[in-house]
Order: structure tokens, then C-alpha cells, then sequence
């Protein structure tokens, strides 16, 4: 075991997969010599040499198109895209081909490739740098998202993530990457991609996040504990394809059901975990599902970014109101 | 046309004074006042010092990331002299001189990078665009207002500037193209300071030079040493008249160093060398230009009390930028649609509910 930050334990988890699979190549902008902005990839350069790890010139859609062309040659690549904002000049490479290749070429063709980005708000950032754009991804058939909210969860899942024959939009919730230290297994391990974790259990109302969310709802869950609500909160690990078996299991138990997300609310993973509320539970439903979530507005830059964040004491109101309806 | 002479095919760089202010190609030498060049120094000198400033109070936790201009204040300068008020500026993020030419305030700079929106609702700056974070994505809109000009018969043109890590982006190449085919009045500026981030030019691209890559289009194109204002100057005026004449857009390699980071955030001593930057420091424009005042003998202040005097005007501004009006919950809604939806009216009011709920449970 050792104590890792989430950027460590992705670098764990690369380290791990360039070791032992030569097939597996990391690039992207800054990647390379620098390690990244965020330091992510950093030593694997020193570690694999230039072929395997590498600098990109700086196109996105490049990126992620040569990442597709190695993918179907053979290849294993896990590409970094700098930030959030920064990911739609690949969209049209990831929604045209990315996603299909599999189906348009009935299997004849794989995308065993990772696009991983650093994604969220809460850190003063400049404009398109503070984005949840998980559900530009998840409805899109084909693609697979995952967001992990512990170092521990990061390198699991960043392990399947890398063995996937399916292509894997890997989201990194940047506010966390160095704030959680946790012990993790030195060894490899992996977590299966599709499985939500339920964090704690309670009676009362189903509280559904992920990413950096899952810290602020921890933190609400003492002002609850207070007000004497027990709560189940759930770590959606993956938000497509999603665990409905989970949730389904958790609101029939609850009866009530509270989303918590840094995005836009409307047309968003909320929303369709609303739906399978709907679809699965209607009868077991004691109040209306409730999320907790973005306003539908372009996330402000920092000096009002406080509005746009789910804060514990926000996400504590809308709990006790839902308990409360 | 200064662009024939040297073409980018013969890897020719366009200069009029050396590292040590001295010209070495006179023939070129744009006719420019004595007033002029000062106001030029001048301009330089406030724009270097405005960028010490804004990265000492990144520093002082005053103002959030900022991206630095030092030592490519020439290209934005000699800009800056050329466009008239008509004219568009469609910057990337490393054009402070230009910024301030067009009328952009340091207190709007200021304010932008102290993470409000106000900062890019320029008050005076006519025809000026915000800054564009993503990269090269602003090069294809200088394209289509370059095609208004054109369809609005309106005499303006369209400064628009990237770096050279942006030329690799798909948007540079449809843009050039783009402007090629409408014979849109567009000069494309590439600041190649070197490095995109961490990503040193050479890994960028296999061309000899980046003024190469206007031959895919079928415009001209010129390299010139960015760091030298006059040559940048004699270029911008060419291509000024180019453009104005209806002969469509032009590509302009400016040849310059990024003397600090790419951001505060960032660090490049991960990724470049000591001697580097020293051998870059003997060809910093401020330093070549001052060499030339002197040697002319036209510089009649004192440069101590002249910073002192700019430092107090940068402070100034920033202390107004630093006390502008609190930010509301209204700015984060107001001008996200010009007819607002309901539901955003909606969510602001239970958003307001909340506000009041954590007021009374305090």
C-alpha cells in the first residue's frame, strides 16, 4: 500500500498497463516531457521512452482521430485531452467514428482506446476550464463514461479502462486531484466499469453523485446525521453504461431520491437518473426525485463560480426538503 | 512588396535593426517620426511593465491565472499603431499592447483575470473581440468578419491573432482558407514565441518556418523578427495597404521569445534551459528599441520617474478593477440569452429561496 493523490494513482495505473502491455502508447499535449499540466503522466516518458509516450502538436480532434487510427491497428492508446473545455474540437472525431467503428464495421473493427481529461469546476480557473460536459458523452451510443471520486477508484478503474475493448471517456475530477490522499494497493487491481458503490447506507433518501460531488456530499452527510436523516449515498463510478440495478435497489429501499452534479441540470445524467427513478421505483416514491445541480447557464468565471457550485449547505437543503415533502 | 523579398520558401527573415539598435537594412526602414518611435518605446515599456505588474499580483493572490505578454511586445505594439479605430482586433490572449491601442482598459484586463465577465465587456474599445481561450478558434471568425467587411463594402480590416502551437489546430487551416477563397481582408498574425505550453516549436511542425504554410493558401507570406518593432511595423503597413486594396488576407510569422511562463500556473524550467533564455534576453524587443533611441539621441526623459509614473497608473487601474462592484447572482443569469427562458428565471428564484434559508439558519 501506498498513500496516493488521485494524479498518483493514475500514474500508478498508466505505469502498470505501459509495463506490462507494449501495445499501450500515452499522448497528448504536454503529455510527454512535462508530464502534463496537471502532472498526471509524469516520469513515463523517462520511463517508456518517446514512442510510448509522447507530445502531441496541439489539435484535439488530431488527437483523438490518430488515437482511433492506432486503436483498430492494434494499439491501446490512452489519450489526454488538457481540459474539459478544450475536448469539442475532438467531438466530431468521438461521435462519428469513435463511438461506431465497432458497430459500423459489425465488430470487424475495435476502439480499445481511453480519452481521459481533467474536468469540473471549483478551482478559479479560467473560462473552459471548469466544465462537466459527462452527458455530451453519455448520450452518445457507443462510448462509455466513467468519473472515479478516490485515488483508490482512479487506478481500478483507470486499469479496466485500459483493457476495455470499448472506447472509455475517462473524466478526471480535477478539484480533487491532489486533495484526497488515500492508501492504495501497489499491485494492479481493477474495478469493474458499469458498478456504482454504495458509500454508506441509510434508510431515508438515496443521494446519487460522483466525481469531486461525492467529498461535498460527505461533508453534508455530518449536517444530516445532525438533523437525524439517514441517508444512502451511492458513488456512480460510471455514468454510462449505468447502474440501474443499484439505484433501482437503493430508491425502492428509500422511497426518496436526491442527485448531486457539478453540470446543468436539464438533459442531464440527473435527469436520467430521474427517469429510471421513474420507470423503476414510481411506486415506491414518497416524494419528487430532486437534483441538486448546475443552473443552465455557462459556468461563471471565478469571482462567480460560488454561485454556480453545489456547496454541503445547498446540498443538505434540498436533502432535508426532499425528506421533509 | 516587402513580402516578395523575402520568401518563406528561402527560410528569409525579415528584420531592419539588430540586437544592438543598429540598422542593418535601411532601404526598409519605414518612414516613422521620431515621435512615433517614442510613442512606440513607450508603449512597449508600459505594456512590460502592466504584464510585471499583473503576474506580481497573481502572485499576491490578487488575480487568478494569468498568461504573460513579456517579451512579444513589439508585434502587439506595431499593431497597434496600424489599426485604426475601424479596424478589428481578434486576439488570442498575448496581445496586451494591442489591447491597449484598441482601447481595451487595464482595469477590464484586470477584471477578466480576476475571474469576472465585466473584463470583457470592453467600454471604449470599438471592433475589439475577448479573449479566446480555446485554442485557435478565434482565426476563423476574423475569417467571417473579414467576409462582412467585404459584403458591407466598409474599409476596415481585421488584425487576428494565434501562437504557434494553435497552427497545428484544424481551425488555422480552415481559416486561412476560408479568408483565401473570399479574399477576405484578414492579417493573420502568428506570435511563434517558441513554445505551446511545454512543446517546443520544432515538435509542432515539419515546416522550415510557419510563413511557409501561406503557400497551401495562395496569399502571401512573411517572416519577421517579432522582437523588432520596426520591421514588424514596415510589415503591418504593407499589409495594412494589402488588405485595404482588396487583395485578401496575408500571413505574418512574428519570430519572438515567451520570456516568462505560458501561464502562472506553469513552469518552464521543466522544460527549457538557463541559456536559452539568455541567449532569447540580448534580443528583447524593449532592449533592441532602446538601443536605437539612444544611439539617435532622441530619448529626452528621465525612464525612472517615466516607470514610476506607469507603475502608479497600472496600481490605479488595478485598485479599480480590485473594487468593482460586487458580483451578483443576477450576473450569472442576465446575459445568458437575450430573450431568458422561464425556467432560468425559475432557478435563480430557488436559488434565491436557498440564499435566504442559509441566511436564517446562520
Amino acid at each position: 500500500m501506498s498513500v496516493m493523490t488521485l494524479v498518483q494513482a493514475i500514474n500508478n495505473a498508466l505505469d502498470i498497463k505501459l509495463a506490462e502491455d507494449k501495445n499501450v502508447i500515452v499522448f497528448g499535449e504536454d503529455v510527454g516531457l512535462e508530464g502534463g499540466v496537471f502532472r498526471v503522466t509524469e516520469g513515463l516518458q523517462k520511463k517508456y521512452g518517446v514512442e510510448r509516450v509522447f507530445d502531441s502538436p496541439l489539435a484535439e480532434s488530431g488527437i483523438v482521430g490518430t488515437g482511433l487510427g492506432m486503436a483498430i491497428a492494434g494499439l491501446r492508446p490512452v489519450v489526454e485531452l488538457q481540459f474539459d473545455g478544450f475536448t469539442y474540437p475532438a467531438f466530431d472525431q468521438i461521435i462519428s467514428h469513435v463511438s461506431r467503428m465497432h458497430n459500423r464495421t459489425k465488430g470487424k473493427y475495435k476502439v480499445p482506446m481511453v480519452i481521459r481529461f481533467p474536468y469540473g469546476g471549483g478551482i478559479n480557473a479560467l473560462e473552459h476550464h471548469s466544465e462537466s460536459p459527462e452527458a455530451l458523452y453519455a448520450h452518445i451510443p457507443g462510448i462509455k463514461v466513467v468519473i472515479p471520486s478516490t485515488p483508490h477508484d482512479a487506478k481500478g478503474l483507470m486499469i479496466s479502462a485500459i483493457e476495455s475493448d470499448d472506447p472509455i471517456i475517462f473524466m478526471e475530477p480535477k478539484r480533487i486531484y491532489r486533495a484526497i490522499k488515500q492508501e492504495v494497493a501497489d499491485e494492479k487491481f481493477s474495478i469493474p466499469i458499469g458498478k456504482a458503490k454504495v458509500l454508506i447506507e441509510g434508510t431515508d433518501v438515496t443521494v446519487v453523485a460522483y466525481g469531486a460531488m461525492i467529498r461535498e456530499c460527505q461533508k453534508a452527510l455530518v449536517m444530516t446525521k445532525e438533523a437525524g436523516i439517514s441517508v444512502e449515498l451511492i458513488d456512480l463510478r460510471t455514468i454510462y453504461p449505468i447502474d440501474k440495478e443499484t439505484l433501482t435497489t437503493s430508491i425502492k429501499k428509500t422511497g426518496r431520491i436526491v442527485i448531486v452534479a457539478e453540470a446543468p441540470s436539464s438533459f442531464s445524467v440527473g435527469a436520467e437518473i430521474m427517469a429510471i427513478a421513474n420507470e423503476e421505483a414510481f411506486l415506491h416514491l414518497e416524494a419528487p426525485p430532486k437534483r441538486v445541480m448546475g443552473f443552465d447557464t455557462i459556468v461563471p468565471l471565478a469571482k462567480g463560480e460560488h454561485f454556480f457550485m453545489q456547496t454541503p449547505e445547498k446540498i443538505f437543503y434540498e436533502i432535508e426538503r426532499t425528506v421533509k415533502f | 512588396m516587402i513580402f516578395d523579398d523575402f520568401d518563406p520558401k528561402e527560410n528569409k527573415i525579415f528584420r531592419i535593426i539588430d540586437n544592438e539598435g543598429i540598422i542593418i537594412n535601411s532601404e526598409l526602414m519605414p518612414a516613422i517620426d521620431d515621435d512615433t518611435t517614442l510613442k512606440a518605446y513607450k508603449a512597449m515599456l508600459f505594456a512590460r511593465t502592466a504584464d510585471d505588474m499583473a503576474v506580481s499580483y497573481q502572485r499576491q493572490g490578487r488575480m487568478y491565472t494569468y498568461p504573460p505578454n513579456s517579451g512579444q511586445e513589439a508585434i502587439s505594439v506595431a499593431a497597434g499603431l496600424i489599426m485604426r479605430d475601424e479596424d478589428w482586433l481578434v486576439p488570442a490572449f498575448r496581445e496586451m499592447g494591442a489591447w491597449l491601442a484598441k482601447g481595451v482598459s487595464l482595469k477590464e484586463v484586470f477584471l477578466y483575470y480576476m475571474g469576472n465577465e465585466e473584463g470583457s465587456n470592453f467600454k471604449k474599445a470599438n471592433h475589439a473581440l475577448p479573449f479566446s481561450v480555446p485554442i485557435g478558434t478565434q482565426l476563423l471568425h476574423a475569417a467571417g468578419i473579414g467576409y462582412a467587411i467585404n459584403y458591407l463594402k466598409k474599409d476596415e480590416v481585421v488584425f487576428a491573432f494565434i501562437g504557434d502551437g494553435g497552427t497545428s489546430e484544424g481551425d488555422f487551416a480552415e481559416a486561412l482558407n476560408f479568408a483565401a477563397v473570399w479574399k477576405a481582408p484578414v492579417i493573420f498574425t502568428v506570435q511563434n514565441n517558441q513554445y505551446a505550453i511545454s512543446v517546443p516549436v520544432r515538435n509542432q511542425t515539419k515546416s522550415i518556418n510557419i510563413a511557409i504554410k501561406s503557400y497551401a493558401y495562395g496569399i502571401p507570406g512573411i517572416k519577421v523578427d517579432g522582437n523588432d518593432f520596426f520591421a514588424m511595423f514596415a510589415a503591418y503597413k504593407q499589409a495594412h495597404e494589402y488588405c485595404k486594396a482588396g487583395n485578401g488576407p496575408v500571413l505574418i510569422e512574428a519570430l519572438t521569445y515567451r520570456k516568462g511562463a505560458h501561464t502562472t500556473s506553469d513552469d518552464p524550467t521543466k522544460y527549457r534551459s538557463k541559456e536559452e533564455e539568455q541567449e532569447w534576453e540580448k534580443a528583447d524587443p524593449l532592449l533592441k528599441m532602446k538601443y536605437f533611441i539612444d544611439k539617435k539621441g532622441i530619448w529626452k526623459e528621465n525612464e525612472k520617474q517615466l516607470l514610476e509614473k506607469y507603475k502608479d497608473e497600472v496600481e490605479q487601474q488595478f485598485s479599480e478593477a480590485e473594487n468593482f462592484l460586487p458580483y451578483k447572482l443576477d450576473d450569472v443569469f442576465d446575459n445568458m440569452y437575450v430573450d431568458k427562458p422561464d425556467d432560468l428565471k425559475k432557478q435563480k428564484a430557488d436559488y434565491e429561496k436557498f440564499l435566504k434559508w442559509k441566511e436564517t439558519t446562520k
